[in-house]
């Protein structure tokens, strides 16, 4: 059919560049999950105190990630161009939701019995959060970065759609001429990565877990 | 217009189509591991693990087994569409009340009559909540399906992401947004509807 390379010829050729398509991709998403974090987080603590506004809130960023993913890329495209910037402007909006609404609710979720514990021990506001409903809400929100991420890890491999690079690239090039290596080449990393972050967060989650939850 | 209303009917029934073969699948399944709960660990986990691999991977891995078209499409999503209905069946199903189980046999209900007139029943709103979170997902993968050949919106987006046609993505993306959000909002409309009185209180937690 077609000359076909060894596994071992495959890789000299494309290793190196199989490799840099994996920390684009890394990076790609880490950054849009470490934006989403540090904008949903604080948000997402602000919320639990105005609960009108967290219904409307909530439900916005809902309904931005009903939009499918390939339609999202489409929307920003006529505004922002092809490459890093608007693939990173998709990925943080998607990366908002989980976190969001894992902090919200971890933290409207504190047993009111410690808080009026702490209210109790004469603490004021600032340190009922840092002290007991941060620390008490930090396994949920955990959660939510976990889902969150994994969810960025596999949308990142459509950034390549819209010339971001990442994973995307060479599963795209392996589509089109029809190369199972080079599928498998972007494919499998950026399963394992997805599956890695995942486990990983979630070992993270477990172990800030406090025993008595 | 014609055109874009074409693609968007196809595009509902391959999702559709996807979720449905989950349904009859991850139902049963749902079902049956409650009676076997030991199982219900490795398999839920291994379920999992499938929902982990990016859509773009799981599609062009699956690309290679089914060639390219519809069915490769249909495939992806039944497997993406298996977690949420096999996970909110099995917990549907277990926390039915125990006294209205014990009510069952003591009117003199077989198995199945429990399983079919009352747990099933009163698990169906969560049941349902799987249904919906597994056929947005579906009709959002399903966008990207035009890359392994597949029909549906995306041939709209794709093709005016390379010919740098923003009308040509826009006639495409919006539509595919649209059905998503129309379709979670009837599907929680519906999730709403089904719930029985006595249990509107509780929220169904559906991610």
């Amino acid at each position: 059919m077609r000359l076909v390379l060894s596994w071992r010829d495959f890789l000299a050729a494309k290793g190196s560049s199989i490799l840099a398509a994996t920390a684009e991709h890394l990076l790609l998403s880490l950054g849009a999950v470490l934006l989403g974090t540090i904008i949903a987080v604080p948000l997402g603590i602000l919320l639990a105190r105005h609960q009108r506004v967290a219904a409307v809130v909530l439900g916005i960023s809902s309904t931005i990630q009903t939009i499918p993913s390939l339609a999202f890329f489409g929307f920003v495209l006529p505004f922002l161009g092809i490459g890093v910037v608007p693939a990173m402007t998709v990925l943080f909006l998607y990366s908002i939701l989980p976190i969001l609404r894992n902090t919200y609710t971890g933290i409207r979720e504190v047993n009111p019995a410690y808080l009026e514990a702490g209210i109790g021990m004469g603490m004021n506001q600032r340190q009922l959060l840092t002290w007991i409903q941060f620390p008490l809400a930090f396994p949920v929100i955990m959660s939510g970065i976990r889902v969150s991420t994994v969810y960025i890890i596999s949308w990142a491999t459509l950034s390549a759609l819209i010339g971001a690079g990442g994973l995307g690239d060479p599963i795209l090039a392996g589509i089109h001429t029809y190369d199972a290596k080079l599928i498998l080449a972007g494919a499998l990393p950026a399963a394992m990565l997805a599956l890695l972050a995942s486990w990983l967060l979630g070992a993270i989650e477990r172990m800030v877990t406090p025993r008595g939850l | 217009m014609n055109r874009v209303l074409a693609l968007s009917w196809q595009h509902l029934s391959l999702s559709v189509m996807g979720v449905a073969l989950a349904a009859a699948g991850g139902i049963p399944l749902g079902i049956f591991l409650t009676r076997y709960r030991w199982l219900a660990k490795p398999i839920m986990a291994f379920i999992e693990v499938l929902q982990t691999i990016p859509s773009l991977a799981m599609l062009a891995l699956l690309m290679m087994l089914f060639g390219l078209g519809d069915t490769t499409l249909v495939v992806s999503l039944f497997l993406y569409s298996l977690l949420p209905i096999v996970r909110n069946t099995y917990t549907g199903l277990l926390g039915v009340d125990t006294s209205l189980l014990e009510a069952g046999k003591g009117m003199g209900m077989t198995r199945r009559q429990l399983i079919c007139r009352v747990q099933v029943p009163i698990a169906l709103p969560v049941i349902l909540a799987g249904l919906r979170v597994a056929l947005v997902t579906a009709i959002g993968i399903a966008t990207i399906g035009v890359l392994i050949g597949a029909g549906g919106l995306g041939t709209l987006i794709w093709r005016g992401i390379q010919t740098r046609n923003n009308s040509m993505v826009l006639m495409g993306a919006v539509p595919a947004a649209l059905l998503a959000i129309v379709t979670d909002g009837v599907l929680a409309l519906l999730e709403q509807a089904l719930i029985p009185r006595g249990l509107k209180k509780k929220t169904v937690n559906a991610l």
